[in-house]
């Protein structure tokens, strides 16, 4: 239970690689199913926009899952990674186009920690837009 | 519908025991759209050190979803789920969660508060084994939207 990448490789301001994904209705359902999470307002629209949202929205998790995934293939192993906190500040709109919404995410090694541990911090848009903020992890390296 | 800040503090019993199966963990990385191996091969697993698969980190959630209910079923907190959004959440791993644990889940609660005409309910999740072993922590905000209010996560 190691990350690939070591605490000496890394400095304040070390850049982790870019990941965009796309988050279709379709992305949506699975993970529904997947998470349990069936909040009518991440696939129903009538209800979503009823309850005062633009139309339905992705996730928290969902969003948050693929923001941590970034860390995870940049650690190299997921156990490496021990703190993770998120705070969802807009939605993720996904529209019933085909096409969706993409989720970018950026990180770099905000600080060093005792005990071989970095916190990288996640800068999280969709649409141009930030979509977490205090997206943060905590990586054993 | 405004939360009794007397709420703060209340503990419910701990979940039956949920037993973290392989596909699972394989279906909840599919939804995430991440290849790894350590979530689909045991042997890749073994290999990173792992004794079985392990889940992505946020996994805990399916687990403190599930406990965070009991909470909304509380009588004393009346929250509409139709106006919930996920405010913030944070997760705090002991070790990974991997295939074969045996789960249970305590619900909290951590914290509430009303800002703006809405509800903010912090519910706290303690996922341990059915022996002790405390596996990971999980801290979940919801906020459930006034009707002033316009949308926000």
């Amino acid at each position: 239970m190691a990350a690939v990448v070591g605490f000496a490789d890394v400095e304040v301001g070390t850049e982790l690689p870019g990941q965009t994904s796309t988050v279709t209705r379709a992305d949506l359902v699975r993970y529904a199913g997947a998470s349990g999470d069936f909040n009518v307002i991440h696939w129903n629209e009538r209800v979503a926009t009823e309850v005062g949202l633009p139309g339905v929205i992705a996730h928290g998790m969902l969003t948050a899952g693929l923001a941590a995934r970034a860390v995870t293939a940049w650690a190299g192993d997921p156990g490496a990674l021990v703190e993770y906190s998120v705070r969802f500040s807009r939605p993720v709109v996904v529209p019933d186009d085909g096409t969706g919404a993409e989720v970018v995410v950026a990180g770099r090694v905000a600080a060093l920690l005792d005990g071989d541990r970095v916190r990288v911090d996640l800068t999280v848009t969709s649409g141009g837009e930030k979509v977490l903020s205090l997206a943060r992890a905590v990586v054993q390296l | 519908m405004t939360l009794d800040a007397g709420l703060v503090g209340r503990s419910y019993p701990p979940s039956v025991v949920y037993e973290v199966g392989r596909e699972k963990i394989a279906e909840f990385a599919a939804a995430l759209g991440d290849p790894d191996p350590v979530y689909r091969d045991p042997e890749a697993a073994r290999a990173a050190g792992h004794p079985d698969v392990i889940a992505p980190p946020t996994f805990a959630i399916v687990l403190s979803l599930g406990a965070g209910n009991v909470v909304l079923e509380d009588p004393d907190v009346a929250i509409d789920y139709s106006r919930v959004v996920h405010g913030e959440q944070k997760f705090v791993h002991h070790r990974p969660v991997r295939a074969g644990d045996r789960l249970v889940a305590t619900a909290s609660i951590e914290a509430v508060r009303t800002v703006a005409g809405n509800d903010m309910l912090t519910t706290r999740v303690d996922l341990t084994t059915e022996d002790g072993e405390a596996v990971c922590r999980t801290s979940s905000m919801l906020v459930a939207r006034g009707t002033a209010a316009e949308g926000s996560a």
